[in-house]
């Protein structure tokens, strides 16, 4: 293993970078291909945990361990919670005809052969070769975080009470039905 | 010599971006292909995640921490999300007994 040119960056096989990526595009593949849900959620998780390491490569910390409590946590919590509260399995799973499959991955395959074209006509002059490793760190997030976005910082507690109300009112059972 | 060596040892940000839409296009694939509610929504999680490593990657190779601030809205963004569609999600299979979206097809009249 060589190191790159920042010292204090940590230093990581290429290799690793793409074997996590195939273990990314796997377990998303997973997800939207197996017929159960249950199994679904459990390759989106993973995803989710191949996400964390990509960010760790990338030296961003502070995401790395937001990414793992709050999508980890508290979303894959969520989303489980209410697949096991509806109970549902590969019998219930409603199935789109194979033609509409088809033409759901060709148009696909089309957005991807021209979001690659684009990439490649991409001009990325200003973006240096390396990785800056110092921006990622939580010292200097918090103080950027709490200067220069201090607003829209405090607007988002606002949208996560209203999501919470909201959340609340939507899943209360409606008293003026009776089978509700 | 050993500057360049350690210049290709570094994953060039062309990767990152191939990687993001690959992840992306998945996710559009998802929403397509799918007619349970929940895969749905957990196809749109996806999508919003290839942007999030799109944005931290590209924040990480410029230099610039706005980057992942964004990075960080929108994830605070998304868990809201999750919580009022999976609501809305619970809601329907309440009235309906099913997650199927062709039973919302009422919603278009």
């Amino acid at each position: 293993m060589r190191f790159n040119q920042k010292g204090n960056t940590v230093a990581y096989d290429m290799s690793l970078f793409y074997f996590v990526a195939f273990l990314t595009i796997l377990f998303s593949l997973l997800v939207i291909f197996t017929k159960n849900p249950v199994y679904s959620v459990l390759s989106l998780i993973a995803t989710f945990f191949t996400f964390t390491i990509h960010y760790i490569l990338l030296n961003a910390q502070f995401l790395a361990v937001v990414n793992f409590i709050v999508y980890m946590g508290a979303i894959m919590v969520l989303f489980l919670f209410v697949l096991m509260l509806m109970n549902l399995n590969e019998e219930t799973e409603p199935m789109k005809s194979n033609l509409i499959k088809i033409i759901g991955v060709i148009a696909g395959v089309t957005l991807l052969v021209t979001l690659v074209g684009s990439i490649h006509a991409l001009q990325t002059t200003g973006v240096s070769a390396t990785p800056n490793s110092e921006i990622g760190l939580v010292e200097n997030l918090g103080k950027v975080l709490f200067s220069e976005f201090l607003l829209p910082f405090e607007l988002s507690s606002l949208l996560l009470l209203s999501a919470m109300v909201g959340a609340v009112l939507l899943a209360k059972k409606d008293k003026r039905t009776n089978n509700g | 010599m050993d500057n360049i060596s350690a210049t290709i040892q570094v994953v060039p940000l062309n990767h990152y971006i191939l990687l993001s839409a690959i992840i992306f296009t998945i996710g559009v694939v998802g929403v397509l292909i799918r007619r349970n509610a929940i895969i749905i929504f957990m196809s749109i999680e996806l999508m919003l995640n290839a942007v999030n490593l799109l944005l931290a990657a590209f924040s990480a190779y410029s230099g610039d921490a706005s980057g992942q601030v964004f990075v960080f809205f929108i994830m605070a963004l998304a868990a809201a999300e999750v919580a009022i569609g999976l609501a809305i999600i619970v809601m329907v299979y309440r009235n309906t007994s099913s997650i199927d979206i062709n039973i919302l097809n009422r919603l278009k009249w």
